[in-house]
């Protein structure tokens, strides 16, 4: 965090200076470790045994907060005997199917339960990384839940949990992590005593977790953790994400990601999505609890915020011009559809896959196959330049004369630029001025989509293709001003917000949302951003004139909420857990929640309500129901719905490693997501034969000085300065295992490619001892290329793509590799060299084993 | 010089004796720097703006003369920075003034092995022709069951999380319209 968030950590400083202990789990020593009470080096890959040691510590100890856990979690609720774990089954959950390598989740339901979900299509939610819609909200179960509050049931969600880890022993933990079992212990203790009434802790990670074939599950664990101490919808708690760019949680939030429509609705897809009903039903489900219920009004506002006049509810809002998906269509998959020559063309805004992806040389290549490719940015980067300046240019495999992809470079404004609202990561939106006009023919995305739209639909105005209508109808009117015609942002803001169509009168809740046609929203949680038709993001009451939630700079969504579900802040009865922790509670003079921040409940409704027999939407959810986008309105510690890989996180082995997973027979996760393209490959590990032909592991981040790709600081000349070149970072007893001298070079070789840097050695990393063997680790920053003013190898080249099956990130932050001395070949001997490693580890194609375990023979029996 | 000019031009006489007892401003003061003025007291305007770089959100001001950015510093008011700025931060300026900024469209024709230039409004209009006719060329009406499609997988883009969210609203809104589904950005690596 001190690394990569700088300005962030300064918080972290300020809690460690009012007492607070710093715990840092990472595979090398870096600054944030300089500053922590304790640093702890993890092998990378192997976090979901930490932290399941740690879930295990809690409930062997009974350090749990049980009011919190007894209340608020789904801890009591009885899963359904059908359900069998993988303790028993050898690393497979009940469920797998070994054809498709995904779970029917029926088993995993909670009793009684077993039919609600019934079959879905899992491998076609995998493809389409169904669970990324339940970003803002759980899935709904239905009916009553039968609880056990003794939590004695052995089939209760605490008594699973408690079996699911009882192996996480500290002693499981340093074989599998490498972590010394009395730091693991220093950790635990840590964290169980910092929690509670009284005091609270926080996870905070940031987002190379979400780089596993693992990921989701990770994050899954730490959440379980919170939710066991009680930690969740507290202040001073919480699961924090620090996500690496401006807006990257704006851009998931309105989307410009394959599978979602703004506010978390799904794109619809051609199988179960045939009409409006359908979409809708599928989001709110006829008969559940929880705030889904409104989705129709959600659905039918957004419709009515892109197609205007033409979308009614006679025509169902123009549901049928939504296109339909069928499956993967996101950018790996199409990276591949690019290299078997389906796509034509391509948009790059202010990304640059050629050195920021998983697997360069399939960006680039595929880059190479297209007809026409536009690049949007400030600076000339990797992906507009792969046809004259790229390895594959050195290599041959790429030939300038011969590349037949137009490209279209367009430059692009900068952030003092242009005005508009970035979402940070804590879901703040904070609106920038506009400080000057852009140079040149540089432009703003704004002007670029709005002016191309505007060409586009002037070529279409007289089609009488059915296809165009979608275009033409499109309501496509933002009014613009100056001398470059730039669009207001300020009049898509208020779109975005939502208005009443009649009187065009901003909402400011998402509450007013309905589905008549009367409301046009286009994200529905952003509604109230532009309440009142003032911009709310542009707020910026200093800091030294309001309190410490400071609510009155930017805005944060929903309803400028700066804790989620902060309901679990107060105990079931709506007292503070405690007067120090006190966030929000009920005030029963007035009849209303109130407190720091906007409570995250209904402000009228008591901690007493009951609702009534068959209730359903948001009267369905208790008083005491804190997690109210939640379909029992409970943290879930166990998922019965959802996951594609579990609904308890379990330690497997990244798809690349040295180490046979010690816990159970399967290796890998077995729903990780897959390609079978030639240009594809993963690395062997056991139980497989030649894992000793990539026999270390490499991880990747970040440096302070640096931003991903380097199209924002190798062309910077100060960052430039200060990080001039690539290196790997080497413990001194892998440098002496390897000849490998301090400043010199060395290459590393996958797979996939080989690339060199210089050598720093550094105790920062060090060799682990797991398992009677040892294990070295490098480290590699992920920022270099071949453009700008510093330049180097792109360690991402040496990675494959295999996937999180939850959510479609790829595993670029743990591979494995040979490592050697000096620089790397050039030319064809280069892919000579890596064609050798391919040899001798017989990478002849073809997906690597899946199941590794003989249990998923007994199960398809 | 008198006695009490080379006094009074010690440092540490002016802070024993006037109103900056620790020394950190007027006392230090020399001659030269007495006669400097920042750059944010003579800019013509400032821009109250948020950094670029990571997802922190830190407040930026951004200070203009004479249509040039002449300083990019730390919002002291924003309760998330606090006024700081981390090295990337701080080298903002650095970022939009920098000398490697393209300011003019470039344009690689097939087979070609240099850049030549286009004019923008020419480029616009290309590329919207592009856009139509990979799209008729690779339009699905239904699946081979007849069910509703209603697509092109003929082009996709990348990218988004460096952009407003105003941005990231026009170009989903203008691609789901044109039935492109392949819209993909940096949350999904």
């Amino acid at each position: 965090m001190a690394e990569a968030h700088p300005v962030g950590f300064q918080w972290v400083m300020e809690a460690k200076g009012r007492g607070a202990k710093v715990f840092h789990v990472d595979p090398r020593f870096t600054r944030t470790s300089a500053l922590a009470d304790t640093y702890l080096p993890i092998r990378a890959g192997s976090d979901i045994a930490l932290l399941g040691g740690i879930v295990r510590y809690i409930l062997e100890n009974e350090l749990d907060f049980r009011e919190y856990v007894l209340a608020y979690t789904n801890a009591a609720t009885i899963v359904s005997d059908e359900f069998v774990d993988t303790e028993d089954l050898d690393g497979l959950f009940s469920g797998y199917d070994p054809r498709t390598h995904t779970y029917n989740e029926r088993s995993w339901q909670y009793v009684g339960q077993e039919e609600t979900t019934g079959y879905r299509a899992a491998d076609r939610e995998r493809d389409t990384a169904a669970g990324l819609r339940h970003e803002s909200h759980g899935i709904p179960v239905g009916g009553q839940v039968r609880r056990d509050e003794t939590l004695q049931h052995p089939r209760c969600v605490y008594q699973i949990l408690k079996r699911h880890y009882s192996r996480y022993t500290p002693e499981m933990v340093e074989r599998v992590c490498g972590i010394p079992h009395e730091k693991f212990l220093e950790l635990a203790r840590a964290w169980t005593e910092n929690s509670g009434r009284e005091r609270t802790g926080v996870l905070i990670y940031s987002v190379g977790w979400t780089q596993h074939t693992v990921g989701v599950q990770y994050i899954r664990t730490g959440a379980i953790i919170q939710l066991l101490l009680g930690n969740m919808g507290r202040p001073g708690g919480g699961v924090l994400a620090l996500r690496g760019h401006a807006s990257i949680q704006g851009s998931t939030d309105i989307p410009t990601l394959f599978n979602l429509l703004p506010g978390y609705l799904p794109m619809p897809n051609c199988h179960n999505h045939a009409t409006f009903t359908d979409w809708v039903d599928s989001i709110r489900h006829p008969g559940q609890k929880g705030f889904w219920a409104n989705a129709r009004a959600f659905g039918a506002s957004l419709l009515k915020a892109y197609w205007g006049d033409a979308a009614t509810p006679e025509n169902d809002f123009c549901y049928d011009y939504l296109p339909r998906m069928t499956g993967d269509h996101g950018t790996y998959q199409t990276v591949l559809n690019m290299i078997d020559g389906k796509v034509k063309g391509y948009f790059l805004l202010g990304q640059n896959p050629a050195v920021g992806s998983a697997h360069g040389k399939a960006q680039r290549l595929g880059m190479a196959n297209l007809d026409w490719l536009v690049v949007r940015d400030l600076f000339m980067i990797e992906s507009a330049t792969f046809w004259k300046n790229s390895p594959e240019v050195e290599t041959g495999e790429i030939v300038p004369e011969e590349c037949r992809t137009e490209v279209f470079f367009i430059p692009a404004a900068s952030h003092v630029e242009k005005e508009g609202t970035f979402t940070q990561t804590q879901r703040l939106l904070q609106w920038r001025e506009k400080a000057l006009d852009p140079p040149g023919d540089a432009r703003s995305e704004l002007w670029f989509f709005y002016h191309l739209g505007r060409i586009i639909r002037q070529k279409l105005a007289a089609s009488d293709k059915p296809r165009d209508r979608a275009v033409r109808d499109l309501k496509w009117d933002y009014p613009t001003h100056g001398d470059l015609a730039e669009p207001s942002a300020e009049a898509v803001l208020k779109e975005i917000n939502g208005y009443e169509v009649a009187t065009g009168r901003p909402l400011s809740a998402f509450t007013e949302a309905k589905d008549d046609g009367s409301t046009a929203i286009g994200c529905w949680i952003y509604t109230g951003v532009y309440a009142d038709g003032v911009n709310q993001a542009a707020r910026r009451k200093s800091r030294h004139e309001q309190d410490w939630v400071a609510a009155e700079w930017g805005w944060a969504w929903p309803a400028n909420r700066r804790i989620l579900y902060n309901r679990a802040s107060a105990d079931p009865e709506g007292r503070p857990w405690s007067e120090r922790k006190q966030y929000v509670w009920w005030d029963a003079d007035k009849g209303e929640w109130t407190g720091y921040d906007v409570p995250d409940f209904e402000k009228k409704k008591p901690p007493t309500y009951r609702p009534p027999e068959g209730a359903t939407g948001v009267q369905g959810l208790a008083g005491d129901d804190a997690f109210i986008m939640q379909g029992d309105g409970k943290g879930w510690l166990y998922v019965p719905s959802g996951l594609q890989d579990g609904p308890m996180p379990t330690h497997y082995e990244p798809a690349e490693s040295p180490m046979r997973n010690p816990l159970y027979g399967q290796q890998a996760n077995p729903t990780r997501k897959v390609y079978d393209n030639p240009i594809n490959s993963v690395n062997p590990s056991p139980p497989q034969p030649h894992s000793d032909v990539f026999p270390y592991v490499f991880t990747v981040s970040r440096l302070t000085e640096h931003h991903t790709a380097g199209g924002m600081s190798r062309t910077v000349p100060r960052l430039a300065e200060l990080q001039p070149e690539m290196f790997v970072e080497v413990s001194p007893e892998l440098a002496g295992e390897l000849g490998l001298a301090h400043l010199g070079w060395a290459h590393l070789i996958s797979g996939r490619a080989a690339i060199e840097a210089r050598v720093l050695v550094t105790d920062r990393l060090t060799p682990l001892r797991l398992d009677g063997r040892v294990i070295h680790q490098v480290w590699l920053p992920y920022h270099f290329g071949r453009e700008g003013i510093v330049t180097g190898d792109s360690v991402n080249d040496l990675f494959g793509i295999t996937l999180d099956p939850n959510v479609l990130i790829q595993e670029s932050k743990v591979g494995t590799c040979d490592i050697r001395p000096g620089r790397r070949p050039t030319g064809p001997a280069l892919l000579e060299l890596v064609d050798d490693y391919r040899r001798r580890a017989e990478m002849t194609g073809g997906r690597p084993p899946i199941v590794t375990t003989d249990a998923s023979e007994r199960e398809v029996g | 010089m008198g006695l009490k000019t080379f006094i009074e031009g010690w440092p540490v006489y002016r802070q024993l004796t006037g109103t900056d007892p620790l020394g950190r401003g007027a006392a230090a003061q020399s001659a030269r720097s007495a006669t400097l003025t920042a750059r944010t007291e003579t800019a013509d305007s400032m821009a109250r703006s948020v950094c670029p770089y990571c997802a922190v959100g830190c407040g930026q001001r951004v200070f203009v003369k004479d249509g040039q950015v002449t300083q990019i510093e730390g919002d002291p008011d924003s309760p998330i920075s606090r006024g700081r700025l981390c090295p990337k931060g701080s080298a903002s300026k650095n970022l939009v003034t920098s000398p490697l900024r393209e300011t003019t469209v470039r344009y690689r024709r097939p087979y070609a092995t240099e850049w030549e230039d286009l004019d923008l409004e020419t480029a616009m209009d290309m590329i919207a022709d592009r856009v139509i006719a990979a799209r008729d060329e690779t339009w699905e009406d239904t699946d081979d069951q007849g069910r509703v499609l209603n697509r092109t997988l003929g082009f996709a883009s990348l990218g988004g999380a460096t952009l407003d969210n105003e941005e990231n609203y026009v170009i989903k809104k203008l691609f789901t319209a044109l039935g492109a589904l392949q819209i993909e950005n940096q949350a999904r690596i």
